[in-house]
C-alpha cells in the first residue's frame, strides 16, 4: 500500500514538473510584460490543481487500460488473420472516434462561418448547418480512409515516407484548384482531428501489429497511423470545398 | 460546490466523448474476435482513470489556464499594446513592434506542448518500442520546439498576411529532403508527432491568439488569416524531430570516431 502511494507521490510530481512550463510562461507575461496582478488567484490554484491530479490519472490510466487494449486487439487480429475484418475495423475506429470530436465541431461550425461569409453558400442558417455536418462526415471519412491505409501500410511493409510524399502533392495539387477561403480551414483540420484518446489507442494498435507480424519492426512500421490521420482531412476538405 | 458539479458535467461530456471508441473497442472484441480479454478488471479500471483523468485536466484548463491564457492573448494582441494607430500600415511592417507577440507565440507553443497528454503517450510508447534508445525528454522537447517555432512563423505570417500555402508547401520540401538524410527508424515517429501535438492544451489558446492577431491588425480578416497557425504547428514538429536524430546520430558517430582515434587506430 505504501508502495503504490509512493508511486502515487512520485507521478504527481511529474505532473507538477510537466505543467511547470505553462505557468511559468503565464506568470512571465503577466507580471512582468503586461504588469498587470492575476485575476482571481484562489481559482487559478484550484484549477491547476485539479489538472495536476487529472493528468497523474490520465497516465496511470493509458499504461492500465489504454495502451493493453490497444495492443491486445492488434494480437488477435494479427491471430484471426482476416484481413477484411481488419481493415473494418481500422476503419470504424478511425470514423468513430472522429465524427464526435468536440474540437472538430468547432472548426466545422467556424468553417461554415467562412463559407457563408465568402458567399460560397447561402447566408442562412440551414445551410451553414447541412455544410458544417458535410464538413464533419467528410473529415471522419478522411480519418477512417487514413487508418486503414496505415494498417494497410503496416501489413504490407510499404515505407511511409513514399505514401506521405504521395499525400504532399496531393495537398499541394489540390491547392491549386480549391476556393482560396477553404485552404487555411483546411490544412488546420489535419492537425484538429487526432484527440488525446485516439492517438494512445491508435499508436498502441500499430505499435500492437508491427510486433504481431513477422518480418515487421515496430519502430519503422509501427508508428505513422497518426501521420496518415493528419494529412487525408487536408485532401478531403479541400475536396468538399471544391465540390459544394 | 460549483467545483464539483462542474466536474460532474464535464465527466459526463468526457463518458460521451469516449463511448463511441469503446463500443467499437468491445463490439469488435466480442463480436469479431469473440475472445475474452485479458485482465479485464485491469483494462476497466484504466479505462475508468482515463475518464476521471480527462474530466479533472479539461475542467482544470477551463477554470485556470484557458480563460488566463485567452485574456493574455487579447491583450498582447490589442490595438493599444501593439501601436497600432490610424496610419498603421506603416506600422504593421515593423515586425519589431510584434517582439512580444512572437516571443508570447514561442513560449505558449512550447509549455503546452510539453503539458500535451497524448504527446506524453507517444513518448511513453517510443521510449518502450526503441528499448530507452529514444529519451521521452529528448522527443518532447524537441516536438515543443517545433511547435514553438511553428506557432511564431505563423504569428508572422498572420502579420505580414502572405499565403499561408507558400510555407506550408516550402515546409513540405524542407521535409522531404531531411526524410533522405535521417536514420530510418525516426521516419514514421517524426511524422507522427505532427499530428499528436495539437490537441486539447495548444489548440484552444493558439486559436485565442490567432483570433486576436487577425481581428487587431489592419487589414487582416479573421475568418480567413485566423486559421493556419494549427497547421504551422503539425508540420514543425516533423523537421525538428529529425533534426534530432540527425543531431544525436552525428553526435554518436563523432564520439566513436574520437574513441578510434584515442587507441591511435
Amino acid at each position: 500500500m505504501t508502495q503504490l502511494l509512493k508511486h502515487f507521490i512520485y507521478s504527481l510530481f511529474e505532473s507538477i514538473r510537466d505543467l511547470a512550463p505553462i505557468i511559468g510562461v503565464i506568470a512571465f507575461f503577466q507580471l512582468l510584460v503586461l504588469q498587470q496582478p492575476i485575476p482571481d488567484l484562489a481559482g487559478l490554484l484550484t484549477g491547476t490543481l485539479l489538472v495536476v491530479i487529472g493528468l497523474t490519472l490520465f497516465v496511470h490510466g493509458l499504461k492500465l487500460g489504454l495502451f493493453p487494449i490497444g495492443e491486445s486487439i492488434a494480437h488477435d487480429f494479427a491471430h484471426k488473420g482476416s484481413l477484411f475484418w481488419l481493415l473494418v475495423f481500422a476503419f470504424a475506429l478511425g470514423f468513430g472516434t472522429t465524427v464526435a470530436e468536440p474540437a472538430l465541431i468547432a472548426v466545422a461550425d467556424e468553417a461554415a462561418e467562412v463559407a457563408a461569409t465568402g458567399g460560397m453558400i447561402v447566408n442562412s442558417l440551414e445551410s451553414k448547418e447541412s455544410y458544417a455536418n458535410g464538413l464533419r462526415m467528410t473529415v471522419a471519412l478522411s480519418v477512417g480512409f487514413a487508418i486503414l491505409i496505415g494498417v494497410l501500410r503496416i501489413i504490407k511493409g510499404w515505407p511511409i515516407q513514399y505514401l506521405i510524399m504521395g499525400g504532399y502533392a496531393g495537398v499541394v495539387i489540390m491547392t491549386g484548384f480549391a476556393p482560396p477561403e477553404i485552404i487555411g480551414i483546411a490544412y488546420d483540420s489535419g492537425g484538429v482531428t487526432t484527440s488525446t484518446i485516439t492517438v494512445p489507442l491508435v499508436t498502441a494498435l500499430g505499435v500492437g501489429l508491427a510486433s504481431s507480424i513477422r518480418g515487421r519492426n515496430p519502430m519503422t512500421d509501427g508508428f505513422g497511423l497518426i501521420a496518415f490521420a493528419s494529412l487525408t482531412p487536408m485532401i478531403f476538405v479541400m475536396g468538399y470545398g471544391m465540390v459544394i | 460546490m460549483g467545483v464539483i458539479t462542474d466536474l460532474l458535467v464535464t465527466l459526463l461530456e468526457t463518458v460521451r466523448d469516449v463511448l463511441p471508441i469503446a463500443i467499437i473497442l468491445f463490439g469488435f472484441q466480442l463480436v469479431i474476435l469473440r475472445k475474452k480479454i485479458a485482465n479485464l478488471p485491469q483494462i476497466l479500471m484504466g479505462f475508468l482513470l482515463v475518464l476521471l483523468g480527462l474530466a479533472f485536466f479539461l475542467e482544470g484548463l477551463e477554470r485556470a489556464l484557458f480563460p488566463l491564457g485567452k485574456l493574455m492573448a487579447k491583450q498582447l494582441t490589442a490595438p493599444e499594446f501593439l501601436g497600432i494607430t490610424e496610419n498603421a500600415g506603416v506600422i504593421s511592417n515593423n515586425w519589431a513592434q510584434y517582439f512580444w507577440v512572437y516571443l508570447f507565440a514561442f513560449a505558449i507553443g512550447f509549455s503546452t506542448t510539453i503539458a500535451e497528454p497524448s504527446l506524453i503517450a507517444v513518448a511513453i510508447k517510443a521510449n518502450q518500442v526503441s528499448g530507452g534508445a529514444i529519451g521521452t525528454w529528448g522527443l518532447r522537447i524537441s516536438v515543443a520546439i517545433g511547435v514553438a517555432v511553428g506557432i511564431s512563423l505563423g504569428s508572422y505570417r498572420i502579420v505580414t498576411g502572405t499565403p499561408l500555402h507558400y510555407y506550408i508547401i516550402a515546409g513540405y520540401i524542407l521535409v522531404i529532403i531531411q526524410t533522405i538524410y535521417c536514420p530510418k527508424s525516426i521516419i514514421a515517429l517524426a511524422y507522427d508527432s505532427g499530428g499528436v501535438t495539437t490537441s486539447t492544451v495548444t489548440v484552444p489558446l493558439v486559436a485565442a491568439l490567432g483570433l486576436g492577431l487577425s481581428s487587431n491588425i489592419p487589414g487582416r480578416n479573421p475568418l480567413l488569416d485566423g486559421f493556419g497557425l494549427i497547421a504551422f504547428a503539425s508540420l514543425f514538429p516533423i523537421m525538428s524531430v529529425m533534426g534530432y536524430a540527425q543531431l544525436s546520430e552525428w553526435v554518436a558517430h563523432r564520439a566513436k570516431r574520437r574513441q578510434r582515434d584515442d587507441r591511435g587506430e
